[in-house]
């Protein structure tokens, strides 16, 4: 299968759409390397550049990319899901 | 896959191997460009300035919209972003028009120290029309001089460059940054002096730009320049939520300013940090040193070119337009909507490393080709394109 997430580190809990990705097509997602990491899903249509949830985010999760902190859940999310802003916070600059 | 075929070739693009050609100063830096500059010292000044570009063919005007009751480290941030301009490499000589004679000449004896040739004129007891035509005599003069110069080689230890990037998504952080960082790996490993800051944009990643600092002391310098911004910040009652990210960013996938950081810092590879720059400062030593910059596009570069850096390494996910007149702006970006919707904008397609058809070391490759090529002539999107944004940085309120 051609790829279509594309991943920091083979851990991360996000990946990033490298085309438009619509509801219910399952697609690889890799390493930069080109290293298989898993097959997903999509549960919602993701444009190109957003990301994927590779695995179920709890709300209030710490979310990882690039193998560090980018922020925390503010809903949950399913994997497959679109994470963006209506799902994912910062931990910076919050009083 | 066809990663395997890629990986088994072994040799790539050696900074050292690349063929540069540019115009000596009589400092001894080598220019990418041969520009007579016209540099007014104030808003007052612009309508001169740009009189004299517009009478002498060869020359450019730097129009801008501050130097006066200015104060403190921020007039001295404007004299030192005016005088670099001038000093930058990639200037032969430079003509400066100030209302007033004083201010005037402090920018003219900053530009002297490196040997090329400059003059000052001013304002006030001459009227405009008198000071543009002195000023368009000896711009005359300069652009005879310049045109006489010649290309000679240089190598990439004499060689200056600066990067940041701009309306950034998640392309940025996956292909374009680290594709930076590679060639900045090569860059300073050869003896280039480099330079990236974007002291708010780091946010969420300072500790790993502390952590590429070569000592404590650089460490404890960066961390007080980001402490420092991060408390303006705060003494304002706000934060910077919606603003960083910015809606470009955002519309682009990009979330958190952590996100952004990370994605960020990839520009700086795994080069060490070897010196902390104060807003357009020469670097004093090869390596990559840290600049505290501003993060918006114009802004920062300005502050590079008035660093010296002769050449710019701009990458971009959305599609900043940004160009400078002082330093050519190499334009990369790996997102296949924008190289496609915005082709004209950008010098090197990095959309293959999304396709996995190319690595990130074949990406710098591709970075490396086009910066031998611009510096040797070739005129970037953004020069071609006329973007010549030059933005002076503001500290605080002029008096």
């Amino acid at each position: 299968m051609a790829h279509a997430i594309l991943l920091h580190a083979p851990t991360d809990d996000v990946g990033v759409a490298v085309r438009d990705l619509k509801k219910g097509e399952s697609v690889g997602a890799v390493t930069l390397e080109g290293k298989f990491v898993a097959n997903v899903k999509l549960i919602g249509a993701v444009p190109l550049g957003h990301k994927v949830a590779m695995r179920d985010l709890a709300k209030g999760k710490q979310v990882i990319e690039y193998g560090r902190v980018i922020g925390a859940a503010a809903q949950s999310a399913k994997r497959g899901a679109h994470v963006h802003t209506h799902n994912l916070k910062t931990l910076r600059w919050t009083k | 896959m066809s990663i395997k075929k890629i990986s088994a070739r072994k040799s790539f693009v050696r900074p050292q191997d690349l063929k540069f050609t540019g115009y000596r100063r009589p400092d001894g830096r080598f220019g990418a460009r041969n520009y007579v500059l016209i540099i007014p010292v104030d808003d007052l000044s612009n309508a001169a300035a740009e009189a004299v570009a517009h009478n002498i063919r060869g020359t450019m005007a730097l129009p801008h919209p501050y130097g006066r009751l200015q104060f403190g480290d921020d007039l001295d941030l404007t004299f030192r972003t005016l005088a670099g301009q001038g000093r930058n490499p990639n200037c032969a000589a430079a003509i400066v028009i100030g209302i007033e004679p004083n201010w005037t000449n402090r920018i003219v004896k900053e530009i002297e120290k490196t040997g090329k040739p400059v003059a000052g004129f001013s304002i006030e007891r001459s009227g405009d029309h008198k000071t543009i035509q002195a000023a368009s005599r000896k711009a005359k003069e300069f652009v005879h001089y310049a045109t006489e110069l010649k290309r000679e080689p240089f190598t990439v230890k004499q060689l200056t460059l600066s990067t940041k990037c701009g309306e950034s998504d998640t392309t940025s952080g996956l292909a374009s940054n680290p594709t930076i960082g590679r060639a900045f790996e090569r860059l300073a490993d050869a003896g280039a002096t480099l330079i990236f800051g974007e002291t708010t944009e780091v946010t969420g990643g300072e500790d790993l730009v502390m952590d590429l600092c070569a000592n404590k002391t650089i460490a404890a310098q960066f961390k007080a320049a980001f402490d420092d911004y991060q408390n303006l910040i705060a003494s304002q009652g706000v934060d910077l939520l919606g603003s960083q990210p910015t809606e470009g960013n955002i519309r682009g996938g990009l979330t958190t300013i952590e996100e952004k950081a990370l994605g960020n810092i990839q520009k700086a590879g795994r080069c060490k940090v070897v010196d902390f720059l104060k807003p357009a400062q020469e670097p004093r030593k090869p390596g990559l040193s840290f600049m505290d910059s501003s993060s918006a596009a114009a802004e920062m570069v300005t502050l590079c070119a008035a660093a010296g850096s002769v050449v710019h390494y701009f990458t971009t996910g959305q599609g900043n337009v940004i160009g400078n007149p002082t330093i050519p702006v190499i334009k990369l970006c790996a997102n296949p909507l924008t190289v496609e919707t915005m082709a004209e904008h950008v010098d090197v397609d990095l959309t293959g490393l999304l396709r996995i058809e190319i690595n990130l070391d074949q990406a710098a490759d591709l970075a490396l080709q086009m910066l031998e090529r611009t510096i040797n002539g070739r005129l970037t999107a953004a020069e071609v394109l006329r973007h010549n944004e030059f933005v002076l940085t503001k500290l605080y309120r002029s008096a």
